[in-house]
């Protein structure tokens, strides 16, 4: 088997997954369905290995191989085919996204187990994984745009999961609308490419670029700048960023999938994948780095007031987000993708964790009526315990050489990037505040009552009637709300086993590219990456300040949540009371929903109500509706006088007729 | 004897026959006088075949009259069920199908 032949089977299997289960979505017994999707899923994951290693097998100049299954369009001018695109740069992606992915269904096979949509969840979460594949093995901007538009069509699916409660079916539409807002910057984006390079080719586009663009000129920077709008709807960065953590409306697993695998971090891989191109626009990387830098910072502050669990946990992976986006945007790709795979580890063990926590909570998601919960789930704690270690970047975990790899080559840098360093650090900081917050609110102090139930009695809290935790409402339990069943990691085995090997990752994940240590990822990503222009000009000294910054950070920040939630928990909210204006900036999200609600959402309803007063009335109905209607009208009630109903009058028209063809008939011979 | 004479009370007795399905307004009258116009043709049919001489024809008007049968079975049980229902013996009459 081939590389590229392995590869198309990364995407078979799990479009196959998703063909099976949905079609045989109510002749599924028991949890089949889920066990089915996810050894789909490992399939993939076993393919992306073998891909792996035929890929290494390769001359490194040579590890860049195409594949073309058919044409989808041929035309002059025009070169649409189904080409796949495998490079180190893929395979890493297509390697953590099936890796990753598999995880989150194993988890899932239990954690949806009480779920009437069982089945319908793991072909939309099958269709998830394949999509997300397509995305970064499309070899061709079509198949780009389509892996990206099918993203934003099943995380709209999966966000409204639950789709008797309202919010969560608001909270899809609000995803969906902002993603295809992303798909238009993408595929503009595309065009302005397409024009100069005329093919869609990606390899070729490459080829092309530096010979029809003239560095920094404007086609080539408006090309990127609307790729990167594509990117920040996608990667949930500022301006774009509110629908992802009202997606916190979906399932757990979901959430863990969309932060972990195979959405957020597609604009990261965007702009990974299109570096030969933003290195002709230095003006849009330069608005990437910034944005991701305000993202890292607007995020950090919003998570430190969110009080929902699975909120601030979004909120983190925003600012996480917004490093990578920072670190892919100056230049630091493998460092940007080294961040991109570590996150993905702790990330989707943190949001397993919190939903074995929900699911202890009967449901609740409020941080305030957390509390004691180590000694009821003392499994999750562990497991939220690395994961939040990680997050914070404590050494040796995953995250403390991921980040600070990212901010080295910023550094490296020099000039205004210096900013972008502070604000990294900041950033960290406020990082290891917000996600101590969360643990020791939820796990510390006195135990709350459902925590006191299941240590005393065993007894997990079922709440009396199923409410949304939203808004509080009671639920409507037909299919398509979350069950009555609560699971959590401790009572389930393929839980466990999932959560302990992400833990492992998230703890040692490191390993890949330890600074003067290891450069596995560097050696392995080396060829995508050969032709970056952009150099870093990083010394020893910088590398060991970033190290001892970012260790001192972590532990400074985890002390200081300390201090705030456990030692003296009079202080926070006095400092809170201080700084009335600020904290209520951070509990509005700095007032983004409503800046877009008055800038965007008000002025298009208005727009569309005066369209439909004049336009919609007087034109549409009145004349074109209403003309072709009275022409039909009039046309028939002059055939209609002959419609009597007098049998005789018939029969002598047929007569009549008849006897005129065969007239006409005659005369003609 | 030429074919024109065939043809000639041929075209007589379908003349007949129309005259009648177009004035007569009694529904059995006017399913008699079809019957005359299909037995024109019939007879145009048999003069043909005779003429050509094989049987083509004569195939076509034993096909004829079995639809012919068909279709007084239809009128006759249509004007059994108008007289069961009280409803007036008179096809004017019956014109509720218009535009």
């Amino acid at each position: 088997m081939s590389a590229t032949t392995a590869a198309w089977l990364v995407l078979a299997a799990p479009l196959a997954g998703t063909i099976v289960v949905g079609a045989l979505f109510n002749r599924l017994p028991g949890r089949s369905a889920g066990w089915v999707g996810t050894s789909a899923i490992a399939l993939s994951f076993i393919f992306a290995l073998i891909t792996l290693a035929k890929l290494q097998q390769q001359t490194p100049a040579h590890r860049e191989l195409t594949s073309t299954l058919w044409t989808i369009a041929g035309t002059v001018g025009v070169d649409a085919r189904a080409t796949i695109l495998v490079d180190p740069l893929s395979v890493l992606m297509i390697c953590v996204v099936a890796g990753v992915s598999t995880l989150i269904h194993l988890y899932s096979v239990s954690y949806l187990q009480g779920d009437r949509g069982y089945s319908r969840f793991f072909a939309y979460l099958n269709f998830f994984v394949f999509s997300m594949l397509l995305l970064v093995l499309a070899g061709n901007f079509i198949l780009l745009i389509v892996g990206w538009a099918f993203v934003g069509a099943a995380s709209y699916m999966l966000i409204s999961f639950w789709y008797r409660r309202t919010t969560a079916t608001s909270a899809g539409i609000k995803a969906f609308v902002i993603n295809v807002l992303g798909d238009i910057g993408l595929v503009l984006g595309t065009f302005f490419i397409f024009r100069h390079t005329h093919t869609f080719d990606l390899v070729a586009s490459f080829r092309a670029a530096p010979h029809v663009f003239a560095s920094g000129s404007g086609d080539v920077t408006a090309g990127c700048l609307l790729l990167l709008v594509g990117a920040f709807a996608k990667s949930a960065q500022i301006p774009l960023h509110t629908w992802l953590p009202d997606a916190m409306e979906g399932p757990t697993p979901v959430s863990a999938l969309i932060h972990a695998a195979t959405m957020v971090t597609a604009g990261v891989y965007l702009i990974a994948r299109m570096h030969p191109l933003f290195q002709l626009a230095p003006a849009a990387g330069d608005v990437g780095a910034i944005v991701g830098a305000l993202t890292l910072l607007i995020a950090g502050t919003i998570g430190l007031a969110a009080t929902d669990l699975k909120r601030v946990i979004a909120y983190s992976t925003m600012s996480q987000i917004g490093y990578m986006i920072m670190g892919v945007s100056v230049g630091a790709y493998t460092a940007g993708l080294f961040h991109l795979m570590t996150h993905a580890f702790f990330k989707a063990l943190l949001f397993m964790a919190a939903g074995s926590l929900i699911s202890a909570m009967g449901g609740v998601q409020s941080l305030n009526r957390m509390s004691g919960l180590r000694r009821a789930l003392p499994f999750t704690f562990a497991a939220f315990l690395i994961g939040g270690l990680a997050l914070s970047g404590l050494p040796p975990f995953s995250g403390f050489f991921s980040k600070d790899s990212i901010l080295l080559f910023v550094a490296g840098r020099g000039g205004w990037h210096w900013a972008l360093y502070v604000a990294g650090y900041l950033g960290a900081f406020l990082t290891g505040l917000y996600t101590f917050r969360m643990i020791f609110r939820a796990f510390l102090g006195e135990p709350c009552p459902e925590a006191a139930e299941l240590i005393d009695h065993g007894h997990l809290f079922h709440p009396a009637a199923p409410t949304n935790p939203a808004n509080g409402e009671l639920e409507d339990t037909d299919v398509g709300f979350p069950g009555p069943d609560h699971v959590i990691a401790e009572r389930a085995i393929p839980m466990r086993v999932a959560m302990s090997l992400l833990a492992v990752l998230a703890i040692a994940g490191g390993i890949v590219s330890i600074p003067k240590t290891t450069s596995w990822l560097d050696n392995f990503l080396a060829p995508t990456f050969a032709d970056s222009t952009i150099a870093s000009h990083t010394t020893n000294n910088l590398l060991y300040l970033g190290l001892i910054l970012g260790a001192a950070i972590s532990l400074v920040s985890i002390a200081t949540a300390y201090v705030l939630w456990v030692a003296r928990p009079a202080l926070a909210p006095a400092i809170a009371a201080r700084l009335r204006p600020l904290t209520t900036l951070f509990e509005h999200k700095w007032y983004f929903d409503e800046l877009i609600d008055a800038l965007v959402v008000r002025p298009g309803a208005w727009f569309g109500r005066f369209a439909q007063n004049t336009f919609e009335r007087v034109v549409v109905n009145g004349l074109l509706i209403g003309g072709s209607t009275g022409l039909v009208r009039a046309g028939s009630a002059l055939v209609r006088g002959t419609q009597s109903g007098l049998l005789r009058v018939y029969a002598g028209l047929m007569l009549v007729g008849i006897a005129g063809v065969g007239l006409y008939f005659l005369l003609q011979s | 004897m030429t074919i024109g004479w065939y043809l000639a009370v041929s075209a007589l007795i379908f003349a007949i026959g129309a005259g009648g399905v177009l004035v007569r307004r009694n529904p059995l009258v006017v399913l008699l006088c079809l019957e005359l116009m299909l037995n024109a043709a019939n007879l145009a049919l048999i003069g043909f075949s005779r003429m050509w001489g094989n049987g083509d024809g004569q195939v076509f008007a034993l096909i004829v009259m079995v639809v012919a049968a068909c279709e007084v079975t239809v009128g006759l049980g249509l004007i059994v069920a108008m007289h069961r229902r009280r409803l007036p013996i008179d096809v004017d009459e019956m014109r509720e199908l218009q535009g």
